[in-house]
């Protein structure tokens, strides 16, 4: 088998030397009714080309994004990434290397964390964030978990308009540590609240300013946690730490990394310097070798589940390593001019589209203020329209009923995003399509 | 002769690297895109003002960067990692073709069902796969890494509890654990009480069932633990376990080095996680991405978090709401991350799957455990081994006993590894031995590859024990970076680059 | 008249009257390596015998400190916070970890000698 490099001269060497009759007998600890003699009724080995050919044939099972209009956001968004990107992630030494814990042999890594951690400071408005978690949404319970620990309350308010599946991942963290966690506005804040956690733009597409929030937050003695699942937004919005948010969290898979289906994405967690001791998830710092030279570090770790086992900030092991890289490697090919500019471009592509959408018959536009994802209540439910135009080939956005099932006022609304990806003629497409399904 | 001092600070083909903020200059771009329209904006009065501070450069300055970046990184492509727990093998590059096809990779989560079967259909095979190589019922898929599939499984513990109306609120834990084992069970909520090894590296049986009682909700167990020892006992102890009316839960690491001989459904476990970045040869990335989905026995199946994937009339479909999930008879304990899970290591691991097959997958855990064996036995004489009479699992355990009064730790020997080209080994773990050297070689080291690493280990050890303490101190001395101060790192952290003052002010204007 | 007690988990106690001093001892901050952190409870904190107090990290492991006795906590090092290699270079002087106020004189007598303490030390 090719990857397996032992032929049956060496193993008959190996077991000499370790004194054992067969393979069969370094198991002999393993109970007699446990141990399998022969193997699992599963297909024996394949060569590459069938490999290929039966998960190529899976895959052209699938509508991929970039092969009609396409207008899906909700926390992940279609943008372009360049061929140097996804080129330079696959070198052997990127791809295959291992958490930098012999920093010696890892400057490679550890410098990269360290330019990632820079760039997400800067564009969330920040001081200090760390090296990844797994993505925008256990970010957030992160978040959470946090400020319960930095203000010591157990309560923690979240928007009603934050995505809901962050929302129920949030939950789920929260309440199996013994925190509540309530649904409500800024209104709900009280002495018990450890946090406020706000989406912006929020799940509908709406900008607010995170100013007032931030005061009130503070009046109570709670953190504002603010969550951006888009992160090409703060090339075009004031970022949350200018509006004083304590920890700003999101979703960087938008910059270097495909849809992928849902993962694997990478979550940005940024903070004060303050509470820099109380972040989870691994942080890459600066220092000197015994030669005074720069070099990078881990540090900080004590605060992690190897060393504190039971009293660990989190049980986190993992960033996302080769989806930083994607993200920090993009973001220097578009630097501070392409950035903006890629933001704009989104920005006009989706008032563009929202003006044009809304001019139909049946469709009205819901928020008056957004990046490159709306909101358009529709005359008709909006899940069966969406699978109508699936079956013409347009993928028409995400219902809302879709994450929110149970609420009756989300029935009709429709999610639509639009990136520096999608065309005037898909456009055309999904409004020509929509007006006759809605007519 | 004293080392020549370059002009440039290079070092033929050692290049040092700035930062790209060190590098970069305004108004450059390794991008074009169109000229906005710039229409009037709908972002309700926030638009960006003042530089986020990025720097610009153009593609061929980001590509030499990060080039030269990479040359400073071992990897399992260049070199062996000995390293115990982690697994390091070899990424097949199939797998990253496979994972780059447009109809998997360019495909998002919330399009409509009817237009992404073929990808509800990959998860489904890939459980399949899972469920039958590990003889259990169920496999939650959605867990992000391996912790985070601990994580779950305890969660699916707790809420079975809950369902049978159980106040238990302990969970016993070896002292030979990983430090996520303990740092999991109190995120659930959870007590963590310890159990002890016996002086045969295993889980001493007495003690366990002493601890057990109405109040313990579960065990979390690795096996082979973290010695490389396989816990013999595993029969009874999840027999103990399920009498007490807890739950077993096993750490999944080295899931590998039993693959296709040896089912944890078969021994009694009732949750256990998979690493496909460990087992099934997904790449670590420099420390991600992973996935750890979650196999689970029939007791707790039915709280399996969201979503589930269900077959029905009309092909694949998700379950991605409690109200929904009971019409199909679960009680998922909730959502543990937005949408469904790692597709992107999936379909590597799906890939590795198919390519090695059954008699593959058996031929991995055989040469696993075989080449670390050979590692144990072409050492044990002059290294010494606490557990070296018995044969070992996937890994070899070692301590630092062979090293006393020679003033050489296993931190100098390891660091003097790397100037042998080698990644060192997992150091000072597992705890229950004093200097611990844990090895694990994998399936996909070449026999010339282990006597290679032999040759040197065996030749370090004799450096040591004659008393020629050189190589030692101060090593490595051929690395990108000699060794770092990491007690300045920490007592004065520095996370991120700051612009020099007087960019600032420019800024500002 | 001042006395200076230990406990099994290296921590010393300074007895003046109805303060007591609290540190870890020379031995603990060796066996830890460079300090780069300390974590001092509140002032005003009341602490029970055998309770965490602080929390003092190293590069590779960070360890719990417990309070010897019971007491309320009167003052903090501060100088910890921007110095923790002080618990290194004078474990037993400068770098002190907290002041409490006695609570209960008769806890006194479980604390170690100096002389029991070093005997323990011996036997690790």
């Amino acid at each position: 088998m090719r990857y397996l490099p032992l032929t049956s001269a060496d193993r008959s060497a190996m077991l000499h030397t370790i004194g054992a009759k067969s393979v069969d007998d370094l198991f002999r600890d393993v109970p007699r009714e446990a141990y399998l003699t022969t193997t699992v009724d599963l297909p024996m080995h394949a060569g590459e080309l069938e490999v290929d050919r039966q998960l190529s044939k899976l895959a052209a099972r699938n509508t991929a994004a970039g092969s009609v209009p396409f207008f899906c956001g909700a926390g992940a968004y279609r943008h372009h990434v360049p061929a140097s990107v996804d080129h330079l992630i696959q070198r052997s030494e990127f791809l295959t290397s291992y958490t930098p814990y012999q920093p010696e042999i890892a400057q490679g890594t550890l410098q990269y964390l360290f330019e990632f951690q820079t760039q997400v400071a800067m564009l969330t408005g920040m001081e200090v964030a760390n090296a990844s978690m797994y993505d925008g949404s256990t970010a957030t319970a992160e978040a959470v978990l946090m400020a319960a620990r930095v203000t010591g309350r157990k309560r923690a308010v979240l928007s009603p308009n934050l995505h809901p599946h962050y929302t129920e991942t949030v939950r789920t963290a929260a309440e199996s540590a013994g925190l509540d966690i309530i649904i409500g506005t800024e209104q709900t804040l009280d002495g018990d609240t450890a946090c406020f956690v706000v989406q912006n733009p929020d799940f509908t597409g709406a900008i607010r300013d995170l100013t007032p929030l931030s005061a009130t937050a503070h009046a109570k003695g709670a953190l504002l946690v603010a969550v951006v699942t888009e992160i090409v937004s703060l090339g075009a919005i004031t970022p949350p730490g200018d509006m004083g948010a304590d920890i700003v969290v999101g979703e960087g898979q938008s910059i270097g990394n495909a849809l992928n289906f849902g993962g694997p994405y990478v979550g940005l967690f940024a903070t004060r310097q303050k509470f820099v001791r109380q972040m989870p998830g691994r942080l890459c710092g600066e220092t000197t070798d015994v030669e005074g030279r720069r070099g990078y570090v881990l540090t900080l770790s004590t605060r992690e589940q190897h060393i504190r086992r039971e009293k660990a900030t989190s049980n986190i092991c993992t960033n996302s390593g080769l989806c930083v890289l994607a993200f920090t490697i993009h973001l220097s090919l578009l630097g501070e001019d392409g950035f903006r500019k890629l933001a704009a471009l989104n920005h006009d592509r989706a008032v563009m589209a929202a003006d044009k959408l809304s001019r139909i018959k049946g469709v009205e536009l819901v928020t008056p203020t957004f990046f490159n994802e709306f909101t358009l209540k529709l005359s008709k439910p909006a899940a069966p329209i969406v699978d109508a135009l699936a079956k013409q080939d347009i993928i028409a956005g995400v219902p809302v009923s879709r994450l929110k099932p149970h609420d009756k006022a989300a029935t009709n609304l429709l999610l639509v995003a639009v990136t520096e990806t999608t065309t005037p003629a898909d456009i055309e497409a999904f409004a020509a399509a929509l007006t006759k399904v809605l007519s | 002769m004293t080392e020549l001092k370059t002009i440039s600070g290079h070092r033929g083909l050692d290049h040092e690297v700035e930062l790209i903020f060190e590098l970069g200059r305004q108004g450059k771009c390794g991008v074009d895109l169109p000229e906005p329209e710039l229409k009037a904006d709908r972002l309700g009065g926030l638009r960006r003002r003042g530089l986020i501070g990025l720097p610009g450069l153009s593609e061929p300055e980001v590509v030499r960067h990060y080039v030269r970046l990479s040359r400073k990184n071992y990897a399992i492509d260049s070199g062996f990692y000995p390293l115990g727990s982690c697994t390091m093998k070899h990424n097949p590059r199939l797998n990253e073709k496979m994972a780059r096809l447009p109809g998997f990779a360019d495909i998002h989560p919330l399009q409509p069902a009817s237009t992404i079967q073929g990808a509800l259909g990959l998860i489904d095979h890939l459980a399949h796969w899972l469920k039958l190589l590990t003889n259990m019922p169920a496999v939650a898929m959605s867990p992000k890494a391996g912790a985070h599939g601990e994580y779950c499984g305890m969660m699916a513990i707790k809420a079975a509890h809950e369902a049978h109306g159980q106040k238990r609120h302990v969970v016993l834990v070896p002292e030979s654990a990983h430090g996520t084992n303990p740092a999991t069970a109190a995120l659930v909520g959870y007590t963590v009480e310890e159990v002890p090894a016996n002086d045969k590296g295993r889980v001493d049986l007495a003690a366990l069932k002493s601890k057990l009682g109405p109040h313990v909700a579960a065990i979390m167990l690795t096996n082979p633990n973290t010695c490389g020892l396989f816990e013999n006992d595993m029969l009874e102890i999840s027999a103990a376990v399920h009498k007490a009316g807890a739950y077993f839960y096993c750490d999944g690491l080295v899931h590998g080095r039993r693959v296709g001989r040896v089912r944890p459904g078969d021994l009694g476990i009732d949750a256990m996680h998979i690493n496909l970045h460990k087992t099934f040869s997904t790449p670590h990335g420099g420390g991600g991405p992973g996935a750890g989905p979650v196999v689970l026995s029939a007791a707790l199946a039915p709280y399996a978090p969201l979503p589930l994937i269900v077959h029905g009339p009309n092909g694949f479909e998700l379950i991605e709401d409690n109200a929904t999930a009971k019409a199909h008879d679960a009680q998922p304990f909730g959502r543990m991350c937005a949408f469904h899970g790692q597709m992107g290591m999936f379909v590597r691991a799906m890939a590795y799957m198919l390519s090695h097959g059954a008699d593959g997958l058996a031929q991995v855990s055989g040469d696993a455990v075989l080449n670390a064996n050979y590692i144990l036995a072409s050492l044990k004489d002059e290294i010494s081994a606490p557990f070296g009479n018995g044969p070992c699992m996937h890994e070899a355990l070692f301590d630092d006993t062979f090293l006393k009064d020679t003033g050489v730790t296993t931190l100098d020997l390891a660091k003097a590894l790397i100037d042998e080209g080698y990644h060192p080994m997992t150091m000072y773990f597992p705890l229950v031995v004093h200097g611990a050297m844990l090895i694990e070689p994998t399936e996909t080291e070449s026999k010339h590859a282990l006597d290679e690493f032999i040759k040197v280990m065996r030749g370090l050890t004799a450096e040591a024990k004659a008393g020629n303490k050189a190589r030692f101190e101060g090593a490595p001395h051929f690395a990108p970076r000699r060794r770092l101060d990491e007690t300045a790192a920490a007592r004065k952290p520095i996370l991120r680059w700051t612009p020099p003052p007087t960019t600032k002010a420019q800024a500002a204007e | 008249m001042t006395e200076t007690r230990y406990t099994k988990d290296h921590e010393w106690v300074r007895i003046d009257g109805t303060t007591a001093t609290v540190g870890i001892t020379a031995y603990a901050a060796e066996q830890l390596g460079d300090v780069v952190f300390v974590e001092l409870p509140a002032i005003g904190k009341s602490l029970a015998k055998g309770a965490d107090a602080a929390v003092v990290e190293s590069v590779k492991a960070a360890s719990e400190v417990y309070a010897p006795i019971s007491g309320e906590v009167i003052e903090v090092n501060a100088k910890l916070e921007a110095e923790p290699a002080t618990v290194n270079a004078d474990a037993t002087g400068a770098g002190w970890f907290m002041k409490l106020k006695i609570k209960d004189t008769a806890e006194l007598k479980d604390l170690l000698s100096e002389a029991q303490y070093n005997d323990h030390v011996k036997g690790l």
